[in-house]
């Protein structure tokens, strides 16, 4: 069993953080990043995101399991047919990677790869079900497995997105197809996490609150024009606008939203970019 | 209907630069619905090669150039101006071009890129709403198909980058979820949402596509 799934099985107060597999061969450097992060359960590890290509996801997530840190692999619909995503997850779980984050993937239109076929061949909800089939010993086919995986699935939630009711219904999809945990997208509002705290309290699924380091005003814009799914609102823009230090704003925003999961979540998963130094601060 | 449009001029003054006299063909259904392939397009399209001091031999509309019998049967009834011509000149969708090309070892230069399968918006306006997918789900979503409206085709829901219930690839474009959503609200009834649609049968799709009426 997964630390993950322990801890939020034991109903602690869980922190996830990400890393990105580097562009390029050398691993040293994310490691190294890897290796510092401090007070984190286990670390995501994205999946050529915002469809730029990058190191296969696995392999880091393989190499941060090697050091005895824990990873959260993501795996997108995006880039794999179902072959694909289904060996992608059987070397995953030769490797001891048990958490898995199935997502839809950003459109590859956003990436550097924009000419790229998207492939889309099944959806996170289908994935969702594939992954469940592999944790009893079967494959898409119903062919049996050599050794059963012991998957501790999670899917993603827009908690900023409308119509909410309409996301709530995939929502619950993922959950009757087998989600363990979800991982937000990055939220701002404390009424949106509230909203969304609320409307999943009946499933009884962890939620772990997306909490992102916004660093200046013009990061902010840029997410709002280019991230999709990302909504950083106005106040949030003035705050980091008007602030004399807008990376210890951003830290200062980050803390207010981890109160909120405290609140209202059983955890926070902690979008630093590259600025992990910061991580001690936004929990304190 | 097939929609299409015309190549880059530049990208057909390339590929005719070997070629001085040539035979058109055009397309009286979808290439000239959409202004593409009919006998207007045709007639320009001879202007513009007279410009580059190159020779139309003939030209012909065929009825629906997608028709492979009646393609052969037009191209033999000119069969003298097609002996003369260095290579044929097709506007018509791909499907046309390969009628042609099916019935000739003369080189086809096919004129236009076929986009979609088109419903027509207004004249001039098109909106792809099917993809041929071969395994149709428009019974519970409302009449609107995701596997063609949604950017991502999927089958269950919106994706993530819903933002206002618009679509992560285009701002202006409505999510098609959304679109769904909201007609089976109105309709009173669960649809799409009610189960977890299985992974879609792509074999129906396997290429190339046949079909035998019995």
């Amino acid at each position: 069993m997964s630390q993950l799934s322990q801890n939020l099985a034991a109903g602690e107060f869980v922190v996830t953080a990400e890393v990105a597999p580097p562009k390029g061969i050398d691993l040293a450097p994310v490691l190294a990043t890897a290796e510092k992060l401090q007070g984190v359960t286990a670390v995501n590890v994205t999946d050529n995101q915002g469809a730029n290509m990058r190191l296969c996801a696995l392999v880091l997530a393989g190499e941060l399991r090697r050091r005895g840190i824990e990873p959260v692999l993501q795996l997108t619909c995006r880039d794999r047919n179902r072959v694909a995503l289904q060996s992608d997850l059987l070397g995953a779980a030769a490797l001891g990677i048990e958490n898995v984050l199935l997502l839809s993937g950003d459109h590859s239109k956003f990436g550097d790869h924009p000419d790229a076929r998207p492939v889309f061949d099944l959806d996170a909800v289908q994935l969702l079900d594939v992954v469940a089939g592999l944790n009893r010993g079967v494959d898409m086919a119903g062919k049996p497995l050599a050794g059963t995986p012991r998957f501790f699935p999670g899917a993603a939630v827009n908690p900023a997105a409308e119509p909410f009711e309409l996301v709530l219904q995939k929502v619950r999809k993922k959950v009757d197809g087998g989600a363990r945990f979800f991982q937000t997208q990055a939220v701002f509002t404390r009424v949106e996490l509230e909203r969304l705290a609320a409307a999943v309290a009946p499933l009884n699924v962890p939620v772990l609150a997306g909490v992102l380091l916004v660093r200046s005003a013009k990061m902010a814009r840029f997410l709002n024009s280019s991230i999709p799914g990302m909504c950083v609102p106005d106040e949030v823009v003035a705050r980091l606008e008007q602030a004399a230090d807008p990376l210890l704003e951003g830290v200062a925003i980050a803390r207010e939203t981890v109160g909120w999961a405290r609140t209202f979540c059983q955890g926070v998963h902690l979008m630093t970019l590259g600025h992990d130094e910061t991580i001690p601060e936004i929990l304190r | 209907m097939i929609i299409s449009e015309a190549k880059p001029l530049a990208e057909l003054q390339e590929v005719l630069a070997p070629f001085g006299r040539l035979f058109l063909v055009g397309c009286a259904a979808c290439a000239t619905a959409c202004k593409a392939g009919g006998e207007e397009e045709v007639f320009r399209f001879q202007e513009w090669m007279a410009g580059q001091g190159k020779e139309t031999t003939g030209s012909v509309i065929i009825d629906e150039a997608c028709h492979i019998q009646r393609a052969a049967r037009d191209l033999r009834h000119h069969a003298q101006a097609v002996a003369a011509a260095d290579a044929l000149v097709v506007l018509a969708c791909g499907s046309g071009v390969q009628s042609i090309s099916s019935n000739t070892d003369k080189r086809v230069i096919g004129a236009l890129n076929s986009l979609f399968l088109g419903n027509v918006r207004r004249f001039g306006q098109y909106e792809e709403m099917c993809s041929l997918c071969g395994d149709c789900i428009l019974n519970e979503t409302a009449g609107i198909c995701p596997v063609t409206n949604c950017a991502k085709g999927l089958l269950n829901g919106p994706c993530g980058g819903m933002k206002a219930g618009r679509c992560e690839i285009d701002g202006e474009l409505d999510c098609a979820w959304r679109l769904i959503f909201e007609r089976l609200q109105r309709q009173q009834r669960p649809g799409v949402f009610a189960r977890r649609v299985p992974p879609k049968a792509w074999s129906r799709r396997r290429k190339p596509g046949r079909h035998k009426i019995r």
